[in-house]
C-alpha cells in the first residue's frame, strides 16, 4: 500500500508540475507580495493547464495524507523527490530547458539520495 | 512591472518555498498521527481529520507554498527549482527527527546529505531560466 499511494503521488505531481511549470513560463515573472499571491489565485481559475495542474497537486495530497498515516515523515517527504529525475528528463524534452551538466549531476545525487533513503 | 529577478532574490524565495514547506509538513503530520481513523479511501475521513487544526495550520501552510512555488516556477526554470527546493527534504528529516521522535537510520541521513550535495549543485548553476521571461502584465 505504502509503494502504491508514493506511484500515485510520483505521477500526480510529474505531471502537477510539468503543467504548472508550463503556465507560469507562459504568464510572466510573478509577484510574491500578498497582491501578487492574490493575482496568482485568480489565475489558476482562467487557465485550464493550471486547473489540470491543482487537480493533479490534489490527488498527489491525498495520497501523500494517506502516505503520512503509514510511513515515517522522515521517509515520505524524501522519497517524493523520485519525480526529480523523471521531471527532469520531461522538462528537458517539453519545456525545452536548458540542462547543463551541473543540474543533471545534481539531478543523479537527488536520486540517488532517494535510493539511499528508501532503504 | 516585476523587472530582472536577481540570483538573491531567486535563492530568497527558494528558501521560504522549503521553509513553509517543511513546517506545513510537520503540522500535518503532526495533525494526522493525533486522528482518530486511518484515512483509507474514506472521503469523510478525509474530511474529517482537515477539522483538526494541526491538519488546518498545515494545510494553510501548504496551500501557500504551493503559490510561492508557482511564483517560483514563474522566476526559474522547473530543472532549477525541483532540485534546490530537495532542501525541504532534509529539513523533513530533521524536524521529523526533532519533533516527532522517527529514527532515522544512517543509510537516509546519508540520502538526504546527498540530496543536500545535489540541491546545492544546481542553486550554485549561473543560469536560473531558459531564455528571457516575459514580465508580468501592468
Amino acid at each position: 500500500m505504502i509503494w502504491l499511494l508514493l506511484g500515485i503521488m510520483v505521477i500526480a505531481t510529474v505531471f502537477g508540475d510539468l503543467l504548472q511549470s508550463h503556465e507560469m513560463k507562459r504568464s510572466g515573472a510573478q509577484s510574491v507580495n500578498a497582491r501578487g499571491l492574490l493575482a496568482l489565485l485568480k489565475q489558476i481559475g482562467n487557465r485550464l493547464y493550471l486547473i489540470l495542474a491543482i487537480v493533479c497537486m490534489a490527488i498527489s495530497f491525498f495520497a501523500f495524507m494517506a502516505l503520512l498515516q503509514r510511513a515515517p515523515m522522515s521517509f515520505a517527504v524524501p522519497a517524493s523527490a523520485a519525480t526529480v529525475i523523471l521531471e527532469t528528463i520531461l522538462a528537458k524534452l517539453f519545456l525545452h530547458e536548458r540542462v547543463g551538466k551541473r543540474r543533471w549531476a545534481g539531478a543523479v545525487l537527488v536520486a540517488a539520495g532517494v535510493v539511499l533513503l528508501a532503504h | 512591472m516585476i523587472g530582472h529577478r536577481t540570483r538573491t532574490q531567486t535563492l530568497l524565495l527558494s528558501v521560504i518555498v522549503i521553509a513553509l514547506n517543511g513546517l506545513g509538513n510537520l503540522s500535518l503530520t503532526w495533525g494526522l498521527r493525533h486522528a482518530p481513523d486511518p484515512l483509507g479511501l474514506h472521503p469523510l475521513r478525509y474530511l474529517r481529520a482537515m477539522i483538526d487544526p494541526f491538519v488546518a495550520i498545515g494545510i494553510a501552510l501548504l496551500i501557500l507554498w504551493l503559490l510561492t512555488r508557482m511564483a517560483l516556477m514563474s522566476w526559474a526554470d522547473l530543472t532549477f527549482v525541483l532540485p534546490v527546493t530537495s532542501i525541504g527534504y532534509v529539513l523533513s528529516a530533521v524536524l521529523g527527527c526533532v519533533f516527532l521522535q522517527e529514527v532515522v537510520s544512517i543509510e537516509r541521513w546519508a540520502g538526504t546529505f546527498l540530496i543536500f550535495i545535489g540541491a546545492m549543485l544546481v542553486g550554485v548553476t549561473t543560469h536560473h531560466r531558459t531564455g528571457r521571461a516575459p514580465e508580468e502584465p501592468k
